[in-house]
């Protein structure tokens, strides 16, 4: 019997096709516009998601302060306030994972005939933890290294491409500042910090080589930053409290000055990056619900009008033996057949948006199974639910009153 | 007239009354009638007579307001809705004055409508409706539309669709009112036919001459039967 309704349903849809066509409209655009919106939402989710996991979680830097002479100020980090020794204490305190002491510059590497300026990174084994970087060949330097102040070098794959080209750079000699460095290894490919640097364009040598032998400092020990990582994101708030207390005892600082220091945490940037790309699809799929909504409601417009133009077949079908329920089913299953035709074409149609927006812009898309579901879902219940009503008003008509309907 | 125990129709002391601005408005009082198997009985009676509720009555397309209505051992007041459908689909077959065929089926799917509201299997339904189609001489128009065919066709053809389930009371309201005489004549002798072979048919009309072929006239007048006479002059023809 139901394959008989669904005949009857295609059938009267057919003796209409313009109108169907313009009321199917309204649900693949709705549909269409909340496939696309939800997949570049989630496309930029998880591009800011990866950005996140390539920085390393619950993270801290530590800067060094200014200094101010003769009125110009230097910026964070001009003053070397910060030291080594900073970084065993702060590694004690409860909650902290690790920490690593950063010493960075800038610096013309070379390597045969070819050379490449890019940031040089001092630091211990520690960093590498902490921002969770993988050596994908060769090996990392050890903490001999950072003590015997070794001429040993890490390299990123950006600055191995410009130096070495097609060339294994590992066991290769390459000169920072005229120094020879080793290259231990080849780091794996960070991509783009979410302010657009690229990662990859670094050398990671140990901190104490870069303290003494490439950029100098101003005092033995001194650092101009800290990467410190809590052991969980709940630690967080508890560690930076505690460190700002050390770094001030520390550095004798008296009750109502300013900190020499300055301290950044990097995830809550990232978490709340994050969280402003998720409520922006949020909103993006829910201003995309509202023309399904729209849809719906043409659904239930149109399906009142053909329930009153058919109020005479309706009359005819029920004194020959319809009853209620056979009605109802008739009519719901055509706003259904609507519902479900038009979701089908707005599925193709914002699938197909999807992936012309990822080629002519770049911007990552995803299209999840959940959101190809929900539409659908969504579509069926619109079609039921802005159905019912319709098919209800059918479905109650007095026979009588139907049958003498003109 | 048939007896008491093979009756189609048992009807007592209806009453029918309708809401209205004025008031209740009484359309029929106090009827008796029994219908008994294999009648051709026309019931007849100016507009305003009541005959069109009787009918709508009769159809189970409405509830009598009090008395008891019992078609083929049933009574109609105790029986729900999705029940009454049923009646109307296995019991009653219905024609109209102006034909009421669907107007975008083939006259087949038009006869095989009233089989789809019993569950009934689409090859079967297409036999039968094929059948029934033969039976009021259509076979061959079977994939036709109704505004194909002419005034006296379609009614052949709602004929069709009425016994397609075998019902045991055939109710037609004015069923030639919209024909010409000479088609009219043709679909009275149709129907005429049909009783012979044994179906019970009750057919409104307000013309003396269509009446003529049925074997029992009831006159309405403000809602009362008027008049209840037998001819059987019309049986020999």
């Amino acid at each position: 019997m139901i394959f008989a309704m669904l005949g009857e349903a295609w059938r009267a849809m057919g003796a209409n096709r313009l109108r169907t066509l313009l009321t199917m409209l309204g649900m693949v655009i709705g549909v269409g516009a909340v496939v696309l919106m939800m997949s570049i939402g989630q496309g930029a989710q998880y591009a800011i998601k990866q950005t996140i996991s390539a920085m390393g979680s619950n993270l801290f830097v530590l800067l060094s302060g200014n200094t101010s002479s003769g009125g110009v100020r230097s910026g964070s980090g001009g003053a070397h306030t910060l030291t080594v020794g900073d970084a065993d204490a702060i590694a004690e305190l409860p909650g902290v994972q690790t920490t690593a002491p950063i010493h960075t510059g800038n610096a013309q590497v070379v390597y045969g005939p070819s050379n490449w300026s890019t940031s040089i990174l001092g630091t211990t084994p520690n960093y590498l933890e902490a921002r969770s970087w993988q050596v994908v060949s060769g090996a990392a330097f050890t903490g001999s290294d950072v003590r015997s102040a070794t001429r040993v070098a890490l390299i990123g794959k950006t600055a191995a491409e410009n130096l070495f080209g097609d060339e294994d750079p590992v066991g290769k000699t390459i000169r920072i500042r005229q120094s020879p460095f080793v290259v231990l290894g080849t780091l794996a490919a960070k991509g783009q910090s979410m302010d657009g640097r690229d990662q990859d364009d670094t050398i990671i040598i140990p901190l104490t080589t870069a303290q003494r032998q490439v950029f100098g400092t101003q005092f033995p020990g001194s650092v101009r930053m800290i990467m410190v990582q809590a052991a969980t994101q709940e630690d967080m708030p508890a560690v930076e409290k505690s460190m700002t207390g050390l770094l001030r005892q520390r550095h004798r600082i008296r009750e109502g000055m300013d900190n020499d220091f300055f301290l950044r945490n990097l995830t809550a940037a990232a978490d709340s990056a994050e969280e402003s790309t998720r409520v922006m699809s949020l909103l993006l799929g829910a201003i995309a619900s509202v023309s399904l909504l729209v849809g719906g409601i043409g659904i239930m417009n149109i399906m009142l009008v053909s329930v009153t133009e058919r109020t005479r077949e309706i009359g005819i079908r029920m004194a020959i033996g319809a009853r209620e329920r056979d009605i109802l089913l008739q009519f719901l299953l055509e706003a259904i057949i609507i519902s479900v035709g038009g979701c089908f074409i707005g599925l193709l149609l914002g699938i197909g948006g999807a992936l012309l927006v990822e080629t002519l812009t770049g911007t990552m898309v995803i299209i999840s199974a959940n959101s190809v579901v929900a539409a659908f879902g969504v579509a069926a219940t619109v079609g039921i639910f802005f159905g019912f009503y319709p098919a209800r008003k059918a479905a109650r008509l007095d026979p009588i009153e139907a049958l003498r309907y003109q | 007239m048939g007896t008491m125990t093979d009756s189609v129709i048992r009807i007592e002391s209806l009453y029918k009354s309708y809401e209205t601005s004025a008031g209740l408005f009484p359309a029929l009082k106090n009827v008796d009638l029994c219908i008994a198997s294999g009648e051709f009985v026309a019931v007849m009676g100016p507009s305003g007579s009541g005959k069109s509720t009787f009918m709508n009555l009769l159809g189970c397309l409405d509830k009598p307001s009090a008395g008891r209505y019992v078609l083929d051992g049933r009574d109609v007041a105790n029986l729900g809705k999705d029940e009454l459908a049923l009646l109307r689909n296995r019991t009653i077959g219905f024609v109209f004055q102006g034909f009421n065929l669907l107007p975008r089926m083939t006259l087949l799917e038009n006869v095989s409508l009233p089989l789809i509201y019993c569950g009934m299997e689409r090859e079967e339904r297409r036999r039968r409706a094929r059948e029934l189609l033969a039976k009021v001489g259509l076979e061959d128009k079977a994939d036709s539309m109704p505004n194909k065919i002419s005034g006296g066709q379609q009614q052949r053809v709602a004929i069709a669709r009425a016994l397609v389930n075998r019902p045991r009371l055939l109710l037609a309201d004015e069923p030639t009112g919209n024909l010409d005489s000479q088609t009219g004549e043709e679909i009275m002798a149709l129907f005429e036919a049909l009783n012979r072979e044994g179906i019970t048919i009750v057919l409104v009309t307000h013309e003396t001459e269509i009446a003529r072929h049925a074997k029992r006239q009831v006159k309405f007048h403000d809602g009362r039967i008027v008049g209840d006479q037998t001819t059987h002059n019309e049986v020999a023809a």
